[in-house]
């Protein structure tokens, strides 16, 4: 049923006819017709609030309603200038500063992965928990179990990995990724040109096909339409472009290397290059994706999975020894990919709502303070019969005005300067791509300032929703309502805001607590003075056109390097590793895990545990400052020809000869060794795998012995970065024009970027943390300034009756530290909660530490004292004549 | 033009709608004159409000019990006038009954003896 309403008007007209009819009865009665009218208005009452009424149960009244307070508002607001600009500005920062945090958060942890039925997208991960090791990587007859289980619908191994692109004007690296045929449609993402792999090839070897990412395809061809015909050399091996992916594909991966992959190429994971028959206990395969059989749980799909891995140990046993406790770990590709950026995250979003909730309260201050000083016109107006819960709806637009207008200009600020923006954001971030200003974050911005807007409009409305109409409209000009209401919420805002303020200040406060003892944490090494510069051996498929198949051909290139790079000018030193070796650089992933055998301890090789292990040539460790603790470093005599020799450090040590000397030990780096290496050297522990833990083990093998294609080269001297590169790429290729140089950067710089998320974070929380101080410093300001001025009169006479001037200024002191004290009281126990939930992210600091809640709390104590102390003492110079007078 | 009387009594929630429909039985009438005739029919004591009466007209009017035409009175001025529907007297029909049985009960307790023991 939808019928059209009365106008207003004609309801209108129904009152006045009406009333003219009484005046009419009255006039024949006898009266005069002043009389009459007057009588009738008397007996008619309030026609005006008759018509509201009516007008207020028409469907539109809401809509009438909000337009004319949103122009009252707008109205208002412009009369106060200051006020409005204060108002939205802090309303800007605040909405503006969450709104961009969310923005990322939205795109990283709220927002699913970018393919089709994302939930059923896992990533499989293998354990050894006997042996402690974790993300072992799996072997392709697991891999093909996996796959015939019916537990997935898909599964591919995705490994990452550097190769060399050639045939172009220049060699250079590209970052690939070796999946298996169905491992586009297991994402569920079909190529923009072209084709993907076909599924259900499971022939030896490698397809030949190559599909290449849109990146590729416009900086190698130039978005050649024909493109489909091309070949690519990568490695020497020749491979043919079937499919581009389109512009927006990124593939899942843990870093932004394995997130921005050029191509990639298909293989069964048998056959050469690899083995005819992989066997089952060699983990080559770095780590799997998957997609769930429809309906399957990842819970459920969990227990399947664990039964599989039961029953295969059991059918296996000399590959899964019972110590080992091999395992097979199914989790949420999403939670895989966004891992470790949860917690910060979400620290981020916290310390900007606090931020917002304490502009929010300081805007309600502001609007109380001028709720009273409006305690006149809103008596009036509501004497003139506006409805009390229509006064209160106008004082609640005029606050969402303000909000909105502080969104939007956020929203503005923040369209504006999102490049900028952008650059701030540490690029380990997953789906850094994604982050954008779009609907979600437009409809975030909003919510948050209605929901700001209600927060702090409301409470002043309220409050003036009890005014009282005769005393405010007798007092005259003043116009102050129920003022001790007002004092005691202001006062309840002052001990909110000191109270937040502390939380986050003890956040930040613990946060750089940490980023200092980690800045001042011993490295192990001299960064200082040292370049890296990176390049890459080949490694074909076809191993007939490997100029490099074995140590013999790579340890004379290696010396040859060396030889060359050391007569470069400026360079002091130079050594030669893998590319793990350099310290701290989060790109080098590809890291070796050595299967550490150790003689005469009876264990089977598949036991065997993993370590840290990195190939170095003579000169490593002398040219990094490692200390040798005992034994000997490598010289040039432990050549490929020599006896093996490996260094390994303290920690290494400490692990696996906790009681006896390591030094004359014998131990096989790989389960396919014959011969025994010897250790014959201890250096000291270094922060080279992690700043956090320097009690990493970690074992050294000599590059003449140990066949390496990632390659590192070290200088140390004085040596430009930005020509390093093109130096070094001159004698590289000097010795084989086919090899790329490149990457070089300063080692200072590279570990200075390991501390960039925690850098970014720091600085964020930091910069929140300042904004709220300095909010609540004004907050409080404002609240004593009011409190004062409200007994400017009661001062001035005490003053005139000889009260003590620091008698005054230390009872208005008091009632300021008052407040202040209750918010930190309040705030500590806050504080405690929060640094316990983010001890995750704090290092050599104790979430409770007393040292960062002290100078913190006496810090907000100050500029507490500081904001009482202006206006008290403006107070007790008041001259009393004058306020007497008034 | 009265002597002095006794206060007004308030009109009990929900009533103004019975009295309304009632007043109109005798045929249509404007707003201000159902007003009158409930003052004047209830001896005074029944004083309508016209800040509740023109809405709550508007409201029997949007429920279809009485519907409102614009007409001219009798001294030819123009106005609304309201009469009853059908829906309306089903409506004063069962509204006056349940009426009479809650006065007929309100009194009965009013004017109980009080228990004997």
């Amino acid at each position: 049923m939808f019928r059209r309403r009365r106008p207003v008007e004609d309801f209108a007209a129904e009152l006045e006819s009406d009333l003219q009819l009484e005046i009419d009865r009255l006039q024949e009665e006898g009266m005069s017709a002043d009389e009459a009218r007057a009588a009738a208005r008397r007996a008619f009452g309030n026609t005006t609030l008759a018509t509201e009424r009516f007008f207020e149960s028409h469907r539109w009244r809401w809509w009438d309603q909000l337009t004319q307070d949103v122009r009252y508002a707008v109205r208002t607001l412009r009369k106060a200038p200051a006020f409005a600009a204060a108002a939205i500005l802090t309303m800007a920062v605040g909405i503006g500063a969450t709104t961009a945090i969310f923005s990322v958060v939205d795109a990283t942890l709220l927002r699913p992965l970018p393919y089709p039925d994302p939930g059923q997208l896992v990533s499989v991960i293998d354990d050894l928990t006997g042996v402690g090791s974790r993300d072992v990587g799996l072997s392709q007859p697991e891999w093909l179990d996996l796959e015939r289980s019916g537990i997935f619908e898909h599964i591919s191994p995705a490994w990452y990995d550097e190769n060399n692109l050639t045939g172009a004007s220049r060699p250079t690296t590209v970052r690939l990724t070796i999946v298996a045929p169905n491992y586009f449609a297991l994402l569920g993402v079909q190529p923009q040109l072209g084709r993907a792999f076909p599924p259900r090839d499971r022939n030896p070897g490698f397809t030949g096909d190559a599909v290449i990412s849109d990146g590729m395809w416009q900086r190698g061809f130039g978005r050649d339409p024909n493109v489909l015909e091309k070949s690519i050399r990568l490695d020497t091996d020749l491979y043919r472009v079937i499919g581009v992916m389109p512009p927006d594909f990124r593939p899942p991966g843990l870093t932004p290397d394995e997130r921005s992959v050029d191509v990639w190429a298909a293989t069964s994971f048998y056959g050469p290059p690899l083995l005819m028959h992989p066997p089952r206990n060699v983990r080559n395969i770095p780590g799997a994706i998957a997609r769930l059989a429809p309906g399957l749980t990842v819970a459920a799909a969990q227990v399947r999975v664990d039964a599989l891995v039961a029953a295969l140990r059991q059918e296996y046993p000399a590959d899964y020894p019972a110590a080992a406790a091999w395992a097979v770990r199914l989790v949420p590709l999403r939670d895989r990919v966004m891992g470790g950026t949860r917690q910060p995250l979400l620290l981020l979003l916290g310390a900007v709502a606090v931020v917002l909730v304490i502009g929010s309260v300081n805007v309600a201050n502001l609007l109380l303070a001028r709720a009273s000083a409006r305690g006149r016109e809103l008596a009036v107006r509501e004497a003139l019969g506006a409805g009390r819960a229509r006064l209160v709806r106008q004082l609640l637009t005029e606050s969402l005005v303000l909000s909105f207008a502080g969104a939007v200009s956020a929203v503005v600020v923040l369209f504006v300067a999102q490049g900028v923006l952008m650059r701030l954001v540490p690029a380990q971030l997953p789906r850094l791509h994604a982050i954008t200003i779009d609907w979600a974050v437009l409809l975030f911005a909003f919510s948050a300032a209605l929901l700001s807007g209600a927060i702090f409009g409301l409470v002043p409305a309220l409050h003036a929703g009890r005014v009282d109409v005769i005393p405010a409209l007798k007092h005259e000009g003043r116009g102050m309502t129920s003022s001790a209401g007002h004092a005691t919420t202001r006062r309840l805002l002052v001990v909110a805001e000191c109270a937040l303020s502390l939380v986050l200040l003890v956040a930040a406060g613990l946060l750089v607590r940490s980023f200092w003892s980690l800045l001042h944490e011993r490295l192990g090494f001299d960064p200082e003075r040292v370049v890296t510069v990176r390049t890459r051996l080949p490694y074909p498929n076809d191993t007939s056109v490997d100029k490099y198949p074995t140590i013999a051909q790579e340890a004379p290139f290696v010396r040859e390097v060396l030889r060359r790079v050391r007569a470069l000018p400026g360079v002091d030193s130079v050594a030669v590793g893998s590319s793990d070796a350099i310290p701290l650089d989060p790109a080098q992933r590809i890291l070796g895990l050595f299967p550490m055998l150790i003689e005469g301890r009876g264990t089977e090789a598949t036991q065997a545990p993993l370590v840290d292990g990195t190939v170095v040539t003579p000169g490593y460790f002398e040219l990094l400052g490692r200390t040798l603790v005992r034994g000997r470093l490598f010289t040039d005599f432990d050549s490929e020809t020599a006896a093996g020799v490996a260094v390994i450090n303290e920690a290494a040590a400490r692990k696996f000869w906790p009681s006896e000397d390591p030094i004359g030990q014998h131990v096989k780096l790989s389960r396919s060794a014959t011969a025994w290496t010897t250790i014959v050297g201890v250096v000291t522990d270094a922060r080279t795998e992690s700043l956090q833990d320097a009690n990493v083990p970690v074992i050294y093998a000599s590059a003449y012995q140990r066949s390496q294609k990632h390659l590192a080269i070290f200088l140390r001297g004085h040596i430009d970065v930005a020509t390093a590169a093109d130096r070094v790429r001159e004698q590289v290729q000097a010795i084989d024009s086919t090899l790329p140089v490149f990457g070089a950067q300063a080692l200072s710089e590279t570990v200075s970027t390991s501390l960039s998320d925690r850098r970014f974070a720091i600085e964020a929380v930091g910069l929140f943390a300042v904004t709220a101080l300095l909010l609540a410093a004004i907050g409080i300001y404002g609240v004593i300034a009011y409190l004062v001025s409200e007994r400017t009169h009661e001062i001035g006479i005490r003053l005139a009756l000889g009260a003590d001037r620091r008698t005054i200024l230390r009872a208005i002191l008091g009632q300021g530290l008052g407040l202040v004290a209750a918010g930190l009281a309040l705030g500590l126990v806050c504080a405690v909660i929060v640094s316990r939930l983010m001890s995750g992210l704090l290092y050599g600091v104790h979430p409770a530490d007393p040292a960062t809640f002290i100078v913190v709390a006496a810090a907000l104590t100050l500029v507490g004292f500081c904001a009482c102390y202006i206006p008290a003492r403006r107070a007790i110079r008041i001259d009393p004549n004058l306020t007497l007078r008034n | 033009m009265s002597t002095k009387r006794r206060e007004p009594l308030d009109l009990l929630q929900g009533t103004l709608d019975l009295l309304i429909l009632r007043t109109l039985i005798f045929g249509p009438q404007h707003g201000h004159a159902i007003a009158r005739a409930i003052k004047h029919t209830s001896d005074h004591e029944l004083l309508v409000e016209h800040g509740a009466l023109y809405p709550g007209l508007q409201r029997l009017e949007e429920r279809r019990w009485i519907t409102g035409k614009w007409g001219v009175s009798d001294n030819n001025r123009r106005a609304r006038f309201y009469s009853l529907t059908a829906l309306g007297r089903k409506q004063l029909a069962a509204e006056t009954s349940k009426w009479k049985r809650l006065a007929t009960a309100i009194t009965r307790i009013l004017e109980s003896e009080p228990a004997e023991g």
